[in-house]
Parts: structure tokens; C-alpha cells; sequence
């Protein structure tokens, strides 16, 4: 297995003095997306920019296929073979095709090769038709293709993208977003892609790294970090809404009973009694039902009495507050909740599975 | 009224007939101004860039004298000029004053200022994530300072028509230190001064009306430039 295309070891990044970045250690693998995730000011760019070439950290060191980088040496041979893709389009003015070519040419490569990768590069972002139009002329969408087509066109060992999709609309985002796919998984090109959208980063991470406060908490595959998050920070931001705070009270037979507020849940999590832990719970992981109806088909092992407080539409669904002593929330698609007969004010149980919620343990 | 439209005709019989002191001060006055201007440009763009793209202590300061310099008065220009020019001055040795150089150098000083502040102006105008974006496309150093510049191309003809502006239509420095000598260093607004104090004032506006018509050449070609450039 070859070693990692990008390491960083112990990299500091501070403006005046206040710290924005701090990264022990940080590995991109070869051929592997990796998506940077975290709120605002979480320091994303800054890393990418580190990443890039763009900005000298610090503190710290960076290895690029193994060998170190000299901050203040000259990088244009590094940022040579890397490409990156911001959130604006950031084109010069001129045609699609001066755009697509500038990269190349700024590299002196031959006008026959230019015009052939040009070409090729064009028609895999779909944006061929357009190689004569003035970049002022393009929508939005089309602007973030020529963009993406620009650095992609120079054939990078490693791709940048700094929240490249954030001022599309939701229609040109989803279909760029699905050829941008479609394109890494084909080449295999080493990428760092910064998102604040978990779905983004669902869609196009191998790997997920998740910043807050300039630090990288959790590094994982998607699916552990958006199920299994290390924190209740995390867990908040990978979409976990219903996190509760309590204590282990008995173990028996895999089933651990944790007191919360108001109730003893079930889950299924080895745990030491006396033990402090937050029960995190997915929204999709609960299943509402009218208080007094008869939960037959449910094998849920925790249910909860509450009232609904509040329910607001996301897209074919509602999402649900019920106050059972403690917040929780829900989500309903919309026949059910008029099959249910569901309001606001209305009496509900709410139920989950033993095996539905991620433990974290407090320190 | 009839004063003016004397000016207007002398004007146009000077243009037409082509007399041969007028054509010299003309040429003399695009000469000197032109070159005055392009060598404001040498100096005023790379000084202009360096200051809009870099970060050292002091920047504040050294933009701010610029944007003064934009804004100094001829006539205080021409008066230090002549000062350095003098024979006994630190560079009387050159013998430059009364010279069409020495009047290359005072407007030099004029238009240098202009082209530098509004070269910083133009390159701060562009997205500053731009540089960032260029970089990461593999531009060297000089590649994304030759990029910036180009994406500025239009503010830098504002730039320079600004410059040409000021240097053209000055009179005090060129004539202290030219000193409005015949077939020597004579241009368009020294000889509009002359005219008027010897009571030729059809002769005055002829010249005046001759130095705008120059000036708005000149302007119409880089407008006309500028323009094109922002449909592309």
C-alpha cells in the first residue's frame, strides 16, 4: 500500500497571534476524497489553503508524497501538480475555453495538446457548447463547471475544492454535484473537499474529516462519523438533534438501562454502571404513534409519553418536537402524520429501538 | 462672443494650414506629455502592484503619501524640480533646466502619483481570492501579477488617461522649469499663457482650443480601447 499523498505533523496556523488551525496529524491517502466538515470559522479553508500550498503554516510540517515541503522555498513545482476549485468561479474574463486552457498554458504545454485536453476536459463537464461564450455571460452553474473543468483539465495528483457547490441552487448543485462524482470515482484523483453540507459530504467523502474550533475531532468513513460522532459538538453537527444526558444504572444480558430525566432507556451499548453517557438519537430513528394506541408491531424496547410541541416541514417530511420531560425529535413524513392524525398539542409516544441510539462516554 | 469664435477660426486656419510653429509646439507638447506619461507608467504600475499585493508595515502610510502625490500642484513640483536643476543644485551638473527633459522629469513627478494610486486602486478593485485562485492554477509570482494586470486592463487605461490628463493640461511646472522658450521648450498651455499676456487672445483660444482638441484625441483612442476591451 502506498503511503499517504499529503501528511501534515503538528501544523499551526495563527493570524495575530489567535490560533485557527491546529493539526497533530493529518494523512490524505492516494485516490481517496476526503470531506472536511465543520461549522463556520471551524478553520476548513484555512486547512485546505495548507493543503494547497497556498498559505505557509505557522508551525509545523508538510509532507507531500513523503517529502517535506520547504514553507519558504519556491512551491510553483508542488502547486504545480494540485488544483484547486474555490466557492466563487473566480474566471478571468475571456471565453470557456480561454478559462479551461489558462491552467495549461500557464504551464507552456504545447497549443495542440492545450486545445486536445481542452476539448476533452469541456465535454466531461458537459460545458463543450459553451467554449466560445464570454465568462461574464454564464449563469452561476455553468461558471462552477468551467471552473471545476479549468482544474481538472491540468490533470492534478491532488484536487482542492473549497465549498464549490455553496451558491448554486439545490437543482444545479445536486447535478453537479452528481458528475463531479461521477468524474473522481472514474480517475481516482487524491481530493480534499471542504463542505459545511453534510450531504455533500456524504455524497462525495471517502473519508470525513470533522473541524471545530480549528481542530480536527473525529476522522473516519462517512458512516461511523454520521452514526458513531466522538462528541456531542460533533454529534450535533452531523445532524444528531436528540442528545440526552445520563447515567448507566444496571447491564444484564447486553442491555444496558441508562436514567435520564424523567426515564430509564434501554440500549443496546456495553456500559459500566454509574457510568455518565449522552444518548444520542437520530431523528429517523424514532417512530411516533397516538397515545393509547396499541403498539403491536413494534419491537421498540423504549417508548416515551409526550406531548407534540411543534412541527416543521422539511421537504416530504415534518420534523417533530415532543417534549416527554426531555426534548426529543422526530421525523414523520407527511401522509403519516395526517394518518396518525398528528398536531401539535397531540399526546404521542414516541419509540426507539435498543439498538437505535449511539452512546458517547463522558470523560 | 466674437472674441471666441475668432479663436474658433484662427484655429482651424491654424489646423488647416498647417503653420509650421504651431505644428512644432503640439508635436513638442504630445512629445513631452507622452513620454512623461509613459514613463509614469513604468514606474507607476510595478510601484501601484507592489503596494496593492503586499503586506509590510508602513503600507498604510506609503499608499496614503501616493494618493497625496495624486493631488500635488504643478507649480509646487516645477518650483522643486527647478531647485534640483539649478546649477547649483544637487543635480545642476546634468545642465538639464530649461530642457524639454527637465520638463519630462517635473511631469513625470505629476503623473507618476496618478498612475501609481490608481494602479493600487485598479488591482484592489479585482476579487481578492483571484491571486489566491491564480496560484492555485500553478501561476508563478510573475505569471499572477501579468494575470491581475490584464484582468485590470480597463482601471489601468483609466490610469493612464488620468496621467496623460494631468500632464498635458499642467502649465506651472513646465514653465519654471522649461521657461517657455521659443522652438525649445514652448508647448501648447506656456504659449496660451504668452498669447494671453500679449493681448493675442484669438491666438490664445486658437491654442487652448488646440490642446483640448489634442488632449481629446488622445482620449477618444484609449476610450475607445478601454471600451472595446469590455466587451471581451
Amino acid at each position: 500500500m502506498s503511503g499517504p499523498i499529503l501528511r501534515l505533523e503538528s501544523v499551526k496556523v495563527a493570524y495575530d497571534g489567535i490560533p485557527v488551525l491546529d493539526t497533530p496529524l493529518l494523512e490524505v491517502q492516494e485516490g481517496e476524497t476526503l470531506a472536511v466538515i465543520g461549522p463556520n470559522g471551524a478553520g476548513k479553508s484555512t486547512l485546505l489553503r495548507v493543503l494547497g500550498l497556498l498559505e505557509h503554516p505557522t508551525e509545523g510540517r508538510i509532507l507531500f508524497r513523503e517529502r517535506p515541503v520547504q514553507p519558504y522555498g519556491n512551491l510553483l513545482a508542488e502547486r504545480r501538480r494540485m488544483a484547486s476549485v474555490f466557492q466563487e468561479p473566480l474566471l478571468t474574463s475571456g471565453t470557456v475555453e480561454d478559462n479551461v486552457a489558462l491552467g495549461l498554458r500557464l504551464r507552456h504545454i504545447d497549443s495542440t495538446e492545450v486545445s486536445r485536453r481542452v476539448q476533452e476536459s469541456m465535454a466531461t463537464l458537459g460545458i463543450g457548447h459553451l467554449a466560445t461564450r464570454r465568462t461574464r455571460t454564464l449563469s452561476g452553474g455553468e461558471a462552477q463547471r468551467v471552473s471545476l473543468a479549468r482544474a481538472l483539465v491540468l490533470d492534478p495528483e491532488v484536487f482542492l475544492l473549497d465549498e464549490p457547490f455553496a451558491a448554486l441552487d439545490p437543482p444545479t448543485r445536486e447535478g453537479l454535484l452528481l458528475d463531479l462524482k461521477a468524474i473522481l470515482d472514474k480517475r481516482q484523483i487524491s481530493t480534499i473537499f471542504v463542505t459545511h453540507d453534510r450531504n455533500e459530504a456524504l455524497a462525495l467523502g471517502n473519508q470525513v474529516a470533522v473541524m471545530m474550533d480549528g481542530r480536527v475531532v473525529q476522522m473516519d468513513v462517512p458512516e461511523r462519523v454520521f452514526s458513531e460522532p466522538v462528541n456531542e459538538e460533533v454529534a450535533r453537527f452531523v445532524g444528531i438533534e436528540t442528545i440526552l444526558r445520563g447515567h448507566a444504572q444496571s447491564v444484564s444480558q447486553g442491555l444496558a438501562t441508562v436514567e435520564v430525566p424523567g426515564w430509564a432507556l434501554e440500549v443496546a451499548v456495553p456500559l459500566t454502571p454509574g457510568e455518565r453517557v449522552l444518548v444520542c438519537l437520530r431523528p429517523e430513528e424514532i417512530t411516533l404513534f397516538p397515545r393509547g394506541a396499541i403498539l403491536t408491531t413494534s419491537s421498540a424496547r423504549n417508548q416515551l409519553y409526550g406531548k407534540v410541541i411543534r412541527h416543521l416541514p422539511a421537504g416530504s417530511t415534518y420534523r417533530v418536537t415532543i417534549d416527554c420531560g426531555v426534548l426529543i425529535v422526530a421525523t414523520v413524513t407527511r401522509q403519516s402524520w395526517e394518518q396518525l392524525g398528528l398536531e401539535d398539542g397531540a399526546e404521542v409516544v414516541a419509540a426507539f429501538k435498543a439498538t437505535a441510539p449511539h452512546v458517547i462516554h463522558c470523560i | 462672443m466674437e472674441l471666441i469664435w475668432q479663436g474658433i477660426t484662427q484655429a482651424i486656419l491654424l489646423l488647416v494650414s498647417g503653420d509650421p510653429e504651431v505644428m512644432r509646439i503640439m508635436l513638442l507638447s504630445l512629445q513631452i506629455s507622452g513620454i512623461a506619461t509613459l514613463l509614469s507608467l513604468l514606474i507607476g504600475i510595478p510601484i501601484g502592484t507592489f503596494l496593492a499585493l503586499s503586506r509590510f508595515p508602513g503600507r498604510g502610510i506609503a499608499i496614503s503619501l501616493v494618493n497625496t502625490g495624486m493631488g500635488l500642484p504643478p507649480v509646487v513640483v516645477g518650483l522643486f524640480v527647478s531647485i534640483f536643476l539649478w546649477r547649483s543644485g544637487p543635480l545642476g551638473f546634468l545642465e538639464l533646466l530649461y530642457t524639454p527633459t527637465a520638463m519630462i522629469l517635473a511631469q513625470l513627478v505629476i503623473a507618476a502619483p496618478v498612475v501609481t494610486g490608481l494602479t493600487v486602486a485598479a488591482i484592489q478593485q479585482l476579487n481578492p481570492r483571484l491571486r489566491m485562485q491564480l496560484m492555485g492554477l500553478g501561476a508563478s509570482r510573475l505569471q499572477v501579477v501579468c494575470l491581475l494586470l490584464k484582468e485590470a486592463r480597463l482601471p489601468l487605461l483609466a490610469a493612464l488617461m488620468a496621467g496623460f490628463g494631468a500632464v498635458i493640461s499642467e502649465i506651472g511646472a513646465s514653465m519654471m522649469v522649461g521657461g517657455n522658450i521659443s522652438r525649445q521648450t514652448r508647448v501648447l498651455t506656456t504659449a496660451t499663457v504668452l498669447e494671453t499676456s500679449r493681448g493675442n487672445f484669438d491666438m490664445a483660444i486658437a491654442l487652448s482650443l488646440l490642446l483640448m482638441l489634442l488632449t481629446f484625441s488622445v482620449n477618444v483612442t484609449l476610450t475607445w480601447i478601454q471600451q472595446r476591451g469590455r466587451t471581451r
